[in-house]
């Protein structure tokens, strides 16, 4: 038998109501097993704010704020003086919030939570669109996509706008540690939590989290799709340590039609039109090595 | 006795919050607010005031934290103004949702646009629905003493929820006024650590606000209907003990000026107050009996000292320092509706004025109580009424 990699405990019970093949459902358990009992968590409108249960069920076993929708980044900024100013300073505090949540309406109290160097993990787990309200486009969802506000209709109005880079926003911030991570990595993913636990002041983790309902994708391909994402470099993982990038996990040569035409949302595009999507990744993961390379050099010469 | 100092109402709320040993403190600036922080700022950075002291970049993020915070077990207190009110609404519906006991300093300010920094009580009032118990000041001794006064109420488990104390732009906000502070160890002795039954807690993992059906919501709602009439008795019996502690009271939810033997009585929030009283005092010396009742309370509404009013003085006159745009103003309505169904039945009218910051001077009293006399002699012939503006009605 192998050795274990995953911590065994489970703080994520049964009884959640996420749709089959959900990346939030697993995106949730790996980051309780690594952040563990000590561990508070406010979570804003998103499916997560519906997936815990109906009260009183909660398929949670750590303490548990709903907040409003753009509050997350404020909410654990209260939470952690309160803990702070009652003397309980060894419990993590955790945002755990949607990518419409993070990047469109809270981005502004998420930047004031990094801003004022809150001592606390703020992850976004990103499904791409609005899914809990019925996978409407948000900021994060990429270009190509279809979603119910970005129809492909006669008229092609499908998302044409590039995916907003929320690593980069974090970098501007000079947050202490940003990563991104994959539930297709589970290993990767609890490593950088445990990381994120011990480093003091803001950090913000990015997680790519399939929604096969929202995708329109087979429900048994989450995973499936979540490492070809990485295989064709529609997501990247890597970490970001004060300022310095870090490429954690390596692209296979594979184009990313590959990625793409297992993907309902995506179904309309052209050959010409993936082409183009193709070179946008590759652009941008070129700029992503030199971004490696660049700050690491100048880590060292520091 | 307490130390007498000169401060501003600002600064006596950010001496209400550090009496009151508030742990967290979550706040943005906004005029007329910005003092309150400010101090709060100063009292941090000389060690004078031990609380976390969070710096958001927004009043809706202020809210989010102290409830939060709240949630967490911690006191809280912030304040704001005007735009920064009007922000918080979401929030402020769900401190009330979320039963946490927070309480914050409002400094009553126009709503823009136009723009106007100066005093009315649109921005409060806009909120009455929102869960919070709501007070109005008429001195800065009164903005630092319900400060304390509504984390007692606030905190007490049978209430639970969110107040609020407003205070007048500029004429409480900057002016300055002899304030006698309360001893620490007194207040100490009459408000207790915040001790909440729920809290969110590692030992005792629990969810706070998740989803509910509809057939366990209303029952959320009734609760804290419950409380909020709970909060109404809480009220008075603070203050009485706020009184045997410290020697001033205001006399709970409404506190009545000359009522007794009233032929006409005024009633009216804030610092108009202490205008109206004036006035009060001169026509009595000229013969007419005139009374003030000063609503202390808007939340939850003093429905019962209406009433008690109504059965003594058969002519009353609201005055509206907000407008409810469409019919009367909120605090006609309210003082209307609290009267209707009991078996008195005083003429009623409503006078809007004091908008925007404009002076209710004693001439504008005056008006306004013989307009009441002309009630009394000839019938109500308007209840709605504007005053001291161009084209409206005296």
């Amino acid at each position: 038998m192998g050795k274990i990699t995953i911590p065994e405990e489970e703080l994520m019970s049964s009884g959640h109501v996420g749709c089959h093949g959900c990346g939030a459902v697993l995106a949730m358990r790996y980051v309780l097993k690594g952040l563990g009992k000590k561990t508070i968590m406010s979570i804003p409108a998103c499916c997560w704010a519906v997936m815990p249960g109906v009260w009183p069920h909660r398929a949670l076993e750590i303490p548990l704020l709903n907040t409003a929708f753009e509050t997350t980044g404020a909410s654990i900024s209260g939470i952690r003086a309160a803990l702070d100013a009652l003397g309980k300073e060894d419990i993590t505090v955790v945002g755990f919030a949607g990518d419409g949540g993070t990047a469109d309406i809270g981005i502004q109290a998420l930047s004031g939570m990094v801003e004022r160097s809150t001592n606390a993990i703020y992850i976004m787990y990103d499904n791409e669109a609005y899914m809990n309200t019925g996978i409407q486009r948000s900021s994060a969802t990429p270009r190509g996509a279809w979603t119910t506000t970005t129809p492909v209709g006669t008229q092609g109005t499908w998302k044409k706008n590039p995916k907003k880079n929320l690593m980069d926003i974090m970098v501007a911030h000079k947050i202490p540690y940003a990563a991104t991570a994959s539930i297709a990595y589970p290993e990767d993913l609890i490593r950088k939590l445990t990381k994120a636990k011990e480093i003091q002041g803001p950090k913000f983790i990015h997680i790519y989290a399939p929604c096969p309902t929202g995708w329109r994708l087979a429900p048994e391909l989450g995973v499936d799709i979540a490492r070809l994402a990485v295989a064709t470099k529609a997501f990247f993982v890597y970490e970001v340590e004060n300022g310095v990038y870090k490429i954690n996990l390596q692209p296979k040569d594979k184009p990313l039609s590959e990625y793409i035409k297992l993907q309902g949302r995506f179904r309309h595009l052209s050959e010409e039109q993936i082409n183009e999507l193709q070179k946008a990744v590759d652009w941008e993961w070129e700029r992503l090595q030199k971004l490696e390379k660049f700050t690491q050099a100048l880590y060292k010469r520091s | 006795m307490g130390e007498r100092i000169m401060v501003t109402g600002n600064y006596s709320a950010a001496y209400g919050s550090k009496l009151s040993r508030a742990q967290v403190v979550a706040a943005y600036p906004i005029t007329p607010q910005t003092t309150v922080v400010e101090k709060i700022a100063e009292f941090v950075s000389e060690g004078y005031m031990d609380t976390k002291y969070i710096k958001v970049e927004s009043e809706h993020s202020a809210m989010a934290a102290c409830i939060a915070a709240s949630n967490t077990g911690a006191r809280a207190f912030t304040a704001t103004s005007a735009h920064g009110l009007a922000l918080m609404h979401e929030l402020l519906m769900w401190a009330c949702g979320a039963r946490t006991p927070i309480v914050m300093a409002n400094v009553n300010r126009a709503m823009g646009p136009p723009w106007s920094v100066w005093a009315d009580h649109q921005d409060s009032v806009a909120q009455r629905d929102t869960g919070w118990i709501q007070f109005y000041a008429e001195s800065n001794q009164e903005v630092l003493d319900m400060i304390i006064q509504c984390y007692k109420v606030a905190e007490d488990p049978d209430v639970m929820l969110p107040a609020m104390v407003n205070e007048d732009a500029f004429f409480l906000s900057h002016t300055y006024e002899a304030v006698e502070l309360p001893d620490q160890e007194l207040v100490d002795e009459f408000l207790p650590p915040f001790e909440p039954k729920e809290k969110l807690d590692i030992d005792d993992p629990k969810g706070f606000g998740s989803l509910v059906m509809p057939e366990q919501y209303y029952e959320f709602r009734y609760k804290i209907a419950q409380a909020m009439d709970n909060a109404r008795h809480k009220i008075r019996k603070v203050d009485k003990e706020f009184k045997e502690k410290f020697g001033r009271g205001y006399g709970g939810l409404v506190e009545f000026y000359k009522c007794d033997d009233a032929e006409v009585a005024l009633i009216v929030a804030g610092t108009a107050a202490s205008t109206a009283k004036e006035v009060v005092d001169y026509e009595r010396a000229q013969g007419r009996k005139v009374g003030l009742a000063r609503i202390r309370a808007f939340r939850p509404f003093p429905y019962e000292e209406m009433r008690i009013l109504a059965k003594r003085i058969p002519i009353i006159g609201v005055i509206d320092r907000s407008i409810t745009f469409g019919f009367g103003g909120a605090m006609f309505a309210e003082v209307k509706s609290a009267i209707y169904n009991s078996e008195h039945s005083p003429a009623i009218k409503d006078y809007f004025t004091g908008i925007g910051g404009r002076d209710i001077t004693p001439a504008v009293v005056t008006i306004i109580i013989d307009d009441l006399y002309n009630v009394a002699e000839n019938g109500l012939d308007k209840e709605i009424v504007y005053v001291d503006v161009i084209g409206g009605d005296l």
